[in-house]
């Protein structure tokens, strides 16, 4: 029994695991594929705003003052803003997914321009629509 | 499962600076990890410098340096040195690939050295392949026929030979399964691109008759579906073979054959 007791545990159970995200090189691919659940997760947090907006417009004038005058601050419209670009970005990246799923794009450079595309394209909307929404307003 | 952080017995901490070559003027700096089951401490860091005049081009070169000149007990894989056993992979400056095939002239400053990442070690530079090579062998890769052996050979035209390009120069190193972030978070599920690139190989080779079982077999949510086009494995391997498509036409052959 007491060499039982003093058997070292077996080698596959101390074996420890080798580094993975803290070594391996960002590559743009996986950083787009990292920022695309991130967006999508910031979603669900800018759509809580806009219901909230919604409600309080229904409700009455001064829950509608009070959510307004939340959203229509400086801060509010940073928050706005980062809404407006997680919406494009994961809109670009749900298309760049799409057009993976069909076998196009995947390789050297097309997926890297793909990559490109959706970081640009999202951004530049954004603006876009930002620069529009102040110039008819 | 997603688990960002190493377990505490993972963490690698700072190691030994082993003593430069005397004499030497054109030094390079390696960072490497170790470990040792023997010792039972935390895998640790060791630097070590390599006289670039007297060393070959490839990482496999200054590696083996080291073993001959400065610390015979440090452990690795190598066989072929000229990229087609796959013996050597190991993370090389952050990405997946063979230690024989990679130019040290293109990794700036210090070159650090990991083992295979997210895989059990079983010593210094060597992961445990167990479940890689079982998932491999799970896709069954050998021809599955129904009719008859023909008399010859099975035949087959150029045109559908061609279709294993691009597939059959796999040598099974495991660098794209290991640079997979899908394959880390669920690799007890998940098969990984290098096996799925195989389970496509023999879904498209025109002599194999199986095409149905083995679809039946990857349609799951977790064996072929944890793949999210994620890329990593196409830009990791080091014979330029490109999982993410492979992958990509097997989901699309599950679709085509649903209509």
């Amino acid at each position: 029994m007491a060499e039982a007791k003093t058997r070292p545990v077996s080698p596959e159970a101390s074996r420890p695991l080798s580094p993975h995200l803290q070594i391996y090189r960002p590559m743009l691919t996986m950083m787009m594929s990292i920022m695309h659940r991130i967006t999508g997760a910031g979603l669900y947090f800018g759509t809580i705003l806009l219901a909230w907006w919604l409600i309080a417009a229904s409700t009455d004038a001064r829950a509608f003052d009070t959510a307004n005058g939340v959203l229509m601050s400086f801060p509010g419209r940073i928050v706005l803003f980062g809404f407006t670009w997680a919406l494009f970005h994961h809109l670009f990246g749900g298309i760049r997914h799409f057009i993976w799923d069909t076998g196009r794009g995947m390789e050297h450079p097309e997926r890297e321009y793909l990559a490109q595309a959706t970081l640009i394209g999202g951004f530049v909307l954004s603006v876009a629509v930002w620069v529009i929404a102040y110039m008819v307003r | 499962m997603v688990e960002l952080a190493l377990p505490k017995n993972s963490r690698p901490t700072e190691g030994k600076t082993w003593a430069k070559p005397q004499g030497a003027t054109n030094l390079r700096e390696f960072r490497i990890y170790r470990w040792n089951p023997d010792d039972g401490a935390n895998p640790r860091i060791d630097t070590y410098y390599v006289d670039m005049d007297d060393c070959g081009p490839m990482v496999l070169d200054a590696v083996l340096y080291i073993k001959n000149k400065i610390d015979p007990t440090l452990t690795f894989r190598r066989s072929c040195r000229e990229g087609i056993c796959g013996s050597c992979a190991m993370n090389i400056d952050g990405t997946n690939t063979l230690a024989c095939t990679k130019d040290m002239k293109d990794i700036k400053g210090t070159v650090k050295i990991y083992p295979l990442p997210h895989m059990p070690v079983v010593k210094d530079l060597v992961p445990d392949l167990t479940r890689f090579y079982a998932q491999h062998a799970s896709i069954e890769p050998w021809l599955q026929t129904d009719t008859p052996q023909p008399e010859a050979e099975w035949k087959q035209s150029p045109e559908d030979r061609y279709k294993l390009d691009g597939l059959y120069e796999c040598i099974l190193c495991a660098c794209c399964s290991t640079s997979c972030p899908s394959y880390w978070w669920n690799g007890d599920r998940y098969l990984g691109p290098a096996a799925l690139l195989q389970a496509y190989r023999w879904l498209i080779d025109s002599r194999d008759e199986a095409t149905g079982q083995r679809l039946d077999n990857l349609e799951d949510p977790f064996r072929l579906y944890r793949c999210h086009t994620i890329m990593n494995c196409a830009k990791a391997c080091p014979k330029g073979l490109n999982p993410a498509k492979a992958i990509a036409e097997i989901k699309n052959m599950m679709i085509t054959r649903q209509s």
